[in-house]
């Protein structure tokens, strides 16, 4: 192993959490010791984790800037969109770093309804978050006809389900066909057996994973710690 | 009778609805509009959530605890907390990602991301062996097959729905077990197991469509009333 360092840190947090799981007795972890530490540690990792997350959007955040920042400097193709990326994203991050609008100055909650970053979320980013996840109910449904066309029992059974789901929340559906207690027992009883097959299967491999990048054996993804 | 028009006055509904139409142009084919409300969402989506995180996690827990003059920024009636020097950790840490930027120095990034891997590894462990492992195989079998009815006897429709949730869920692991790589099944039981995961499949892709056209009902909802008044 050529840095093993990280891989130790790795190791050592995960165990650390799994054992807090199992024995990590109640207090704040100021009690000192081995069971003080792990305690210290079952409060602490999660709020850091958090924190790192901020710093990972941080770095993404200069990252934009510096990708979209050089297709506009060397002129490439399209770079008027990044032009674009470029003053939305300063833009935003001037009112809400400065807590422009709304109550007053510095002191005032960004999140606030009469604050300028809460209307820029309100007018700007719901409805462009909306509308890009409503323009696949178009592609869904052509995807779908391309996809599922019943060439066998398997995607029979997968269409008839969706089918049955889908007329059984209409109005159409459920006047004509009387679908809404089948679509409802179909999600309560088969669909519930399959999500609970899925969720176990899932589990097993996420343990799996997790074993193998504390023990250093899943290097591909950052097992090492790189 | 034609509705009259009342569109509405307000701007932050016109850059909305405006918006919403350049996203809907691409229906027609990829255009300057659809472009232009693409970079404009990837910009204020980055800037907006830096923002929050910012705010809301990076200021009262980084650097509130480690420098508390700095809360008199935002408050100045308040009364200034103690240090806590446990933000070192986790501040340590995250300038050590942001060394990603300058690439002699990206190679400390490795740190942060051991500890993040880490953290994830070992709450997945806890996590998933005690809520989707342990607590699903207690809801498949916990209650058993045959359900008691209020006025004595057994509730046949309870009873049966139990059977198939605990048929199905074992079909559904065999067809795990028993499916050869490039997903061929082996056996009658794993055949039982995979009509079982379809079913489950189609469920959630009638859930997921439905999804989508609510959102797009919501859109023209805003569109034809919020903005032109129509509705």
């Amino acid at each position: 192993m050529k840095r093993p360092t990280p891989q130790i840190l790795l190791t050592g947090v995960a165990l650390i959490l799994v054992v807090a799981a199992f024995m990590a007795p109640p207090g704040d972890g100021s009690s000192g010791g081995f069971a003080g530490a792990v305690t210290y540690a079952d409060r602490h990792f999660s709020s850091w984790f958090g924190i790192l997350a901020v710093f990972a959007f941080l770095l993404g955040g200069a990252s934009l800037l510096r990708t979209h920042g050089r297709r506009v400097r060397e002129r490439k193709a399209d770079w008027h969109y990044s032009a674009v990326t470029l003053v939305s994203f300063l833009a935003v991050l001037i009112v809400g770093f400065l807590k422009l609008g709304g109550p007053p100055g510095l002191t005032g909650d960004p999140t606030d309804a009469s604050s300028w970053l809460t209307t820029i979320f309100d007018s700007v980013l719901s409805p462009l978050h909306a509308t890009l996840y409503s323009l696949l109910a178009f592609y869904v449904a052509s995807a779908s006809y391309r996809a599922f066309r019943a060439r066998s029992l398997e995607t029979s059974v997968l269409l008839g389900a969706a089918l049955i789901v889908l007329l059984g929340r209409i109005p159409v559906g459920v006047t004509l066909f009387r679908f809404d207690s089948l679509s409802l027992w179909l999600l309560k009883v088969p669909n519930t057996a399959g999500q609970r097959a899925l969720m176990i299967g899932v589990a097993l491999g996420v343990v799996a994973l997790a074993v193998r990048m504390v023990l250093g054996l899943e290097r591909g993804r950052g097992g090492d710690g790189s | 009778m034609i509705h009259p028009l009342a569109v509405s006055h307000d701007f932050g509904v016109w850059v909305g609805a405006l918006l919403t139409l350049m996203v809907f142009s691409f229906l027609y084919r990829d255009n300057p509009f659809y472009k232009f409300a693409e970079h404009v969402f990837v910009g204020v989506s980055a800037a907006y959530w830096m923002v929050i995180g910012f705010w809301t996690t990076l200021w009262p827990r980084v650097i509130v605890p480690l420098i508390p003059e700095a809360s008199r920024i935002v408050s100045s009636d308040t009364p200034l907390p103690e240090r806590d020097l446990s933000a070192v950790v986790p501040a340590v840490l995250g300038l050590m990602m942001l060394s990603r930027l300058v690439p002699r120095l990206s190679g400390l990034a490795r740190w942060p991301t051991a500890f993040v891997l880490g953290t994830t590894a070992g709450y997945a462990v806890v996590r998933y062996v005690r809520s989707d492992f342990m607590h699903q195989i207690q809801a498949t079998i916990g209650d058993g097959v045959l359900i008691p009815a209020a006025g004595g006897g057994w509730n046949v429709a309870e009873s049966l729905a139990a059977l198939v949730t605990l048929s199905g869920t074992i079909f559904g692991l065999i067809y795990f077990m028993n499916t050869r790589r490039g997903g061929t099944v082996t056996t009658p039981a794993a055949r039982i197991g995979l009509l079982v995961l379809m079913v489950t499949f189609g469920a959630s892709f009638g859930s997921a469509v439905m999804a989508r056209i609510s959102l797009l009902v919501g859109r023209l909802q805003e569109l034809l009333g919020d903005w032109l008044g129509l509705l």
